[in-house]
């Protein structure tokens, strides 16, 4: 087996100046499968996945995206390198409509991006429905939907998600898990951090748990679910 | 035949001068509140800027009627309007180069941003007057009444004369142009909408591939137009003082605060606000009310709530009013 499509291999830094969060963690994304980020707060999740990003420098390791290595590049020139990424909080424009929140995401496309347009509607219709509205008037989950949506339109190769589902109940919980399968299903991978374990290992082709920045354990999602010291630290026995 | 002569009092000495007021002020707060919502700081220069930007028209102006250019009916300086924009344009972009720059390369607070512009403010200030001089500018030309008071009472046989200024009219007519292009620039087009993006949320606009750079430079731009097209037709209809700009910068401020700070359409709103209040509250009512009610009760004074010596005040009051009830402004902007 070659080397994973987008791979951060011994990450160590953090933000600033400040001390080091990530200590040597190593985080990978095949193809097409998803990939996810559990373990308890403040264990660095949601770093790792901006260290991946370039949102802070490293000190030591290197990220390499289909074997280039990208460690140097801004988040900007990710993005143009195929990286969709979807923040945790903050993640639309709330005083833009729908649709505009979607043409933004196209900003740096200069073709023609209807095509796109129309597949993440078919994606979530329920966008289509309010695409002249303010996507800030639109509920938490359709909010999420608008976020996953504009990081879809330059066509990434990957997609970053930072806690997807927070703040939403459980059934849109389940849908959009449902929805982000159908976007792996599509060609593209998925990295993403969760607050809900169970779930999230459930539908993940990998799981990294990591404690205090470092590896903890990495296996198939259905494994972690069964390994008992997973399930007695994180996932409540 | 009483009521309309009242009626046609008020449209001449109230409506008509709020409406040409208030599209100055809203053309001016227009600019105050991009600048907040894409620099996001209050810039304390904009009136200065005015001032530079119609200096710069106003030298054109001259120029072209020693060329013995005009425009016939209309004021010359409309020709020489691009001028002045381009001066300006010049001046803040150079601004923004060696001082705002550095600052927002730092990321310092608003704040420190809102004291440089003020530094800003001095700078202008000195160069406008060094320039032009501390003097009244007249620089108004060709027909000055688009209807006079005379021929109004001839037309309609009333008492009372409405006089509608030229100048009054070319502030409503280019003021809707204006705003109507703004708003077509900003909801339309893809670099206004990636405007937008950046005054929403600014690290996604970052995430999504927006130049922070090139939106602050067009920004500077639009602003240079506005301010220069609002301090034109301010001085056209009125004159230009430099010190008379410097100090419209409280008005502008309560109007741009009054819709609330960042929305376009509450700088407009806001605009009419103050220009209504100020010149209804300094207005000397005896006139109107003298048609209006009965003999009887016809006042004796002159019914003006206050000298127009106070009509900053009118302003500030409106400013206090409206922080301490709707902190965000009629349109709900940011909270200053």
């Amino acid at each position: 087996m070659g080397e994973p499509y987008l791979i951060g291999e011994a990450m160590t830094g953090g933000y600033g100046t400040g001390a080091d969060i990530l200590q040597g963690c190593t985080i990978a994304v095949e193809r097409g499968e998803i990939a996810v980020i559990v373990g308890p707060n403040g264990a660095g999740k949601s770093t790792a996945m901006k260290a991946v990003f370039g949102m802070l420098n490293l000190r030591e390791g290197s990220v390499r995206l289909a074997g280039e290595d990208i460690t140097q590049l801004s988040p900007q020139d990710r993005v143009a390198k195929g990286m969709g990424f979807v923040p945790q909080t903050q993640n639309i424009f709330g005083s833009m409509t729908v649709e505009e929140n979607l043409e933004m995401g196209a900003f740096i496309r200069r073709d023609d991006f209807r095509g796109t347009l129309a597949q993440v509607y078919d994606l979530f219709p329920i966008l289509k429905e309010k695409r002249y509205q303010a996507a800030g008037e639109l509920s938490g989950g359709q909010r999420q939907q608008v976020a996953v949506g504009r990081a879809l339109m330059t066509q990434p190769r990957v997609l970053m998600l930072d806690e997807p589902t927070a703040g939403v109940s459980p059934i849109v919980m389940d849908e959009l898990f449902d929805r982000i399968i159908e976007v792996a299903r599509s060609g593209i991978s998925i990295l993403m951090v969760e607050q809900n374990a169970r779930q999230a290992l459930e539908i993940a082709d990998k799981g990294y748990v990591l404690v205090q920045g470092a590896n903890a354990f990495t296996d198939t999602g259905r494994a972690l679910l069964a390994n008992p010291d997973v399930r007695r630290s994180f996932l409540g026995g | 035949m009483e009521f309309l002569n009242g009626l046609v009092a008020l449209a001449n000495f109230v409506l008509i001068p709020a409406v040409a007021y208030g599209a100055q002020l809203a053309l001016g707060a227009l600019g105050v509140t991009l600048i907040y919502g894409i620099l996001r700081f209050s810039n304390f220069a904009h009136g200065d800027t005015m001032a530079f930007g119609t200096m710069c028209t106003i030298l054109a102006t001259w120029w072209l009627q020693s060329l013995g250019v005009s425009l016939g009916p209309l004021p010359t300086a409309l020709l020489a309007i691009p001028f002045g924009i381009a001066g300006c344009a010049a001046l803040i972009l150079l601004t923004d180069r060696v001082v705002y720059r550095f600052y927002r390369r730092q990321k310092v607070k608003p704040m420190i941003m809102v004291i440089v512009s003020m530094g800003v403010m001095f700078i202008y200030n000195g160069v406008t007057r060094f320039i032009i001089g501390t003097e009244d500018q007249n620089f108004a030309d060709g027909e000055r009444f688009l209807i006079g008071a005379r021929e109004f009472k001839a037309l309609t046989g009333l008492d009372e004369g409405l006089a509608i200024r030229t100048t009054q009219a070319i502030t409503v007519v280019t003021a809707l142009i204006v705003v109507a292009a703004l708003f077509w620039f900003l909801n339309r087009t893809r670099t206004g909408k990636s405007m937008r993006a950046y005054s929403d949320n600014e690290d996604l606009a970052l995430l999504s591939g927006i130049n922070p750079e090139r939106v602050v430079m067009v920004t500077w731009l639009i602003v240079a137009a506005l301010a220069t097209i609002a301090g034109v037709l301010y001085g056209l209809d009125k004159s230009f003082k430099p010190f008379t700009y410097f100090q419209l910068l409280l008005p502008i401020f309560a109007a741009a605060i009054v819709g609330g700070l960042g929305s376009p359409l509450g700088a407009i709103a806001g605009g009419f606000v103050i220009a209504f209040s100020e010149v209804g509250i300094t207005y000397a009512w005896k006139k109107v009310l003298g048609y209006w009610l009965p003999d009887t009760l016809a006042p004796d004074g002159l019914v003006q709530l206050m000298s127009t010596d106070y009509k900053f005040a009118v302003s500030f009051v409106i400013l206090l009013i409206v922080l301490l009830f709707r902190p965000t402004g009629l349109f709900k902007g940011k909270s200053v």
